[in-house]
């Protein structure tokens, strides 16, 4: 429906790419960039054009013209990346002109792929290749704008400076992801959410108890916690025990509350069931209520992972022995080395969505039974 | 017989009362906040002994019973300070000292409290711009969302001391850094319960929008965003909690100048642990206070637009 609408991105990028042609790219080397008169790249540039151009004027929807735009856009992209070490002096109009063609062109592309819908394969693939293609057009942007304006390495390093760093010293992010993460992050998530899920299961048989602990449940999980963390660090030592034990602070309300609402997600008609089944507490406990309660038992799950890589992390701004993400990524901070610290973030990151993905795959495991998830089937 | 049905009526009372009092979530909440404070004293009690047995062999003392706990409970830096230590703490930097004064908490819990709530309120903003933006274009909500979404799940908390020294370097020092932190920490909650509140109009008022030959942006005035409300406020409550976390974590890089995440770092630095109880408890009630007024807020709008609270 909007795809026609949206067509000007290819046109516009069609106008952008002209003006490249005409301008030059540098100050410098000026020569070489009216493009016509080069011998394979002239050929390139009239490939690109024309398949902007077909991509532009064919409606959306259509393969053979996602196909053709996808590769004007990926050739634009490689083009700009590939001059780029040429202009990075003083890039000039011409070459700012031809970031702005690629990223027209990648916009144009992601939209014709979000207008696909319905089922299948196919679009499933595609909802996948949407969010990515818009991750390599914001990261192409980046690596262009902070590298095109010389923006200082403190300020923001691009991508490329952050990869770099993140393959050369593989050895010493992984000492901190197995300080941080393997030892306090699991330690203290499966402590935590071990003595949470527990403490319910206790308290859910003392009624008074319940409706007293859940207000101040629900109160103190919306507090500040990591502000234990410097009263961990002392009681506990600088290695990974005083981490593991913010984490278990932090994770054990959250976990608490939610497996207490859990286990009266079990509908009375149901446990009135069990009860001229003549089942005991245990039994109704374990083949009713517990079930019942799994969905609210992993939500607390997945939101704990990110609260327990957040306290390991802010804990060892407290103070740890030399190694740690949150170590490192503190005396990084320090030394204005912002590529290490950005290749730490990313290791933080790929461990949390990792982490948070672990947990929903068990989930769907354990409850495939849920209507959240059986819609989908059908 | 109406004087037998009176004392008949009167136990009858007796039980609902005593039987009210014992079901009533007030009584429950006091006692398991007594219970609390009494497994506090206990514990404190205990972490405390050996450094006071420690103490009292240096001194050549040997207390009784009684006295050895009145000393565990009033060390000068104890391992876990009694409640009251920590009450007397918070009277001496709260009401005795003047707000100016730079050892006075609310001074610092202002200085938080100020970062806390300007990047609460342009987190907020732009969450709910955001969120109005995905709901309209299709291309975002393919492209953009599924990042928001999985930003939930990434430990974004770590690029704080980054952010502060980055802009310190840029010459940006002061509040504007930490509201930055705590802008980013607010405004993905709201996103994601916002762009779900947007959604959330039945399909058939959307319809019967149609029929009225309403504009998308009459429609988005008058049906979306009245609907996304209570959404808005249950995102907005996460979102402060963050925010405020998000200015505590962001005062921690800075060298420790001011704000109860500086007064938590130099405690640890100098072993103050009352100090750092203190601020504790102050970063708690500030948490506290922030969620409930959002309440308040959800409370007062909700009533007007007559919607009930559920």
């Amino acid at each position: 429906m909007s795809a026609q609408r949206d067509a000007w991105q290819a046109w516009a990028a069609l106008v952008c790419f002209v003006a490249a042609l005409a301008m030059p790219l540098t100050v410098a080397g000026g020569g070489q960039l009216y493009l016509l008169g080069g011998g394979t790249r002239s050929i390139l540039v009239a490939l690109i054009i024309l398949l902007a151009v077909v991509a532009a004027i064919r409606p959306a929807g259509r393969a053979v013209a996602d196909l053709l735009l996808a590769v004007a856009a990926v050739a634009t992209v490689a083009w700009a990346l590939i001059s780029l070490p040429k202009v990075e002096a003083r890039p000039e109009l011409g070459y700012w002109a031809l970031v702005a063609s690629a990223w027209l062109l990648c916009w144009r592309l992601v939209a014709n792929l979000s207008v696909v819908d319905g089922r299948g394969m196919r679009a499933r693939l595609l909802r996948i290749a949407v969010p990515v293609v818009f991750g390599l057009t914001v990261l192409f942007l980046w690596e262009v704008l902070v590298r095109g304006f010389a923006v200082s390495p403190v300020l923001l390093p691009p991508p490329s400076a952050v990869w770099a760093r993140l393959t050369g010293s593989v050895p010493l992010l992984f000492d901190d992801f197995r300080q941080t993460f393997l030892k306090a992050v699991l330690a203290g998530y499966a402590i935590g959410c071990g003595a949470g899920f527990i403490v319910a299961l206790l308290i859910d048989r003392v009624p008074f108890l319940k409706r007293g602990l859940l207000p101040i449940g629900n109160l103190v999980s919306a507090l500040p916690m990591v502000g234990i963390a410097p009263i961990m660090v002392m009681w506990f030592g600088f290695d990974w025990p005083s981490k593991a034990a913010v984490v278990v602070v932090m994770t054990f309300f959250p976990m608490l509350v939610n497996t207490v609402v859990g286990l009266d997600a079990a509908e009375r008609t149901e446990r009135d069931l069990m009860q001229t089944y003549a089942a005991d507490h245990r039994q109704t406990l374990i083949k009713l209520r517990l079930p019942a309660a799994l969905p609210f038992i992993f939500n607390g799950l997945k939101i704990n992972t990110t609260l327990a890589l957040i306290g390991a992390i802010v804990a060892e701004f407290f103070g740890t022995p030399i190694v740690g993400m949150g170590f490192r990524i503190s005396t990084a901070v320090g030394r204005l080395s912002i590529d290490m610290v950005w290749a730490e973030i990313a290791v933080a990151a790929l461990a949390g969505s990792a982490f948070y993905g672990v947990m929903a795959l068990v989930e769907r495991a354990c409850t495939f039974w849920h209507p959240s998830f059986r819609t989908r089937v059908n | 017989m109406s004087a037998a049905a009176a004392t008949v009526a009167d136990g009858a009372a007796a039980t609902g009362v005593v039987g009210r009092i014992l079901a009533s979530r007030f009584v429950a909440v006091t006692v398991v906040a007594v219970a609390i404070i009494a497994v506090w004293y206990v514990g404190a009690l205990l972490l405390n002994t050996p450094g006071e047995r420690e103490a009292d062999a240096r001194a050549h003392l040997q207390p009784g019973f009684s006295e050895f706990v009145q000393r565990a409970w009033n060390q000068s830096r104890p391992v876990l300070p009694s409640p009251h230590q920590v009450g007397v703490e918070l009277y001496k930097s709260v009401i005795l000292l003047p707000p100016t004064s730079k050892r006075s908490l609310v001074y610092h819990a202002w200085v938080t409290l100020s970062s806390t709530v300007v990047g609460f309120a342009i987190g907020t903003l732009l969450g709910i711009l955001l969120a109005a933006a995905i709901v309209h274009a299709r291309t975002l909500d393919r492209s953009l969302m599924p990042w928001i979404v999985s930003s939930q799940t990434v430990p974004i908390l770590a690029i704080a001391p980054m952010i502060i020294v980055v802009l310190a370097a840029i010459n940006i020092t002061g509040l504007l850094p930490k509201a930055i932190i705590s802008t980013y920490l607010s405004f993905f909650p709201v996103t994601v319960g916002m762009v779900k509140g947007l959604r959330s109009p039945d399909p058939m008022h959307v319809d019967i929008m149609h029929t009225y030959n309403a504009s998308r942006w009459q429609v988005f005035w008058k049906l979306r965003l009245p609907s996304a409300l209570p959404f808005l406020f249950v995102s907005m409550k996460v979102a402060v909690a963050a925010s405020l976390v998000g200015a505590i974590v962001g005062e921690l890089p800075t060298g420790a100048v001011a704000g109860l995440g500086a007064r938590l770092l130099t405690g640890s630095y100098y072993g103050q642990t009352v100090q750092m109880w203190a601020a504790l408890v102050v970063a708690s009630l500030l948490a506290g206070a922030l969620v409930g007024s959002v309440g308040i807020v959800q409370r007062i709008v909700l009533a007007r637009m007559g919607i009930a609270r559920r």
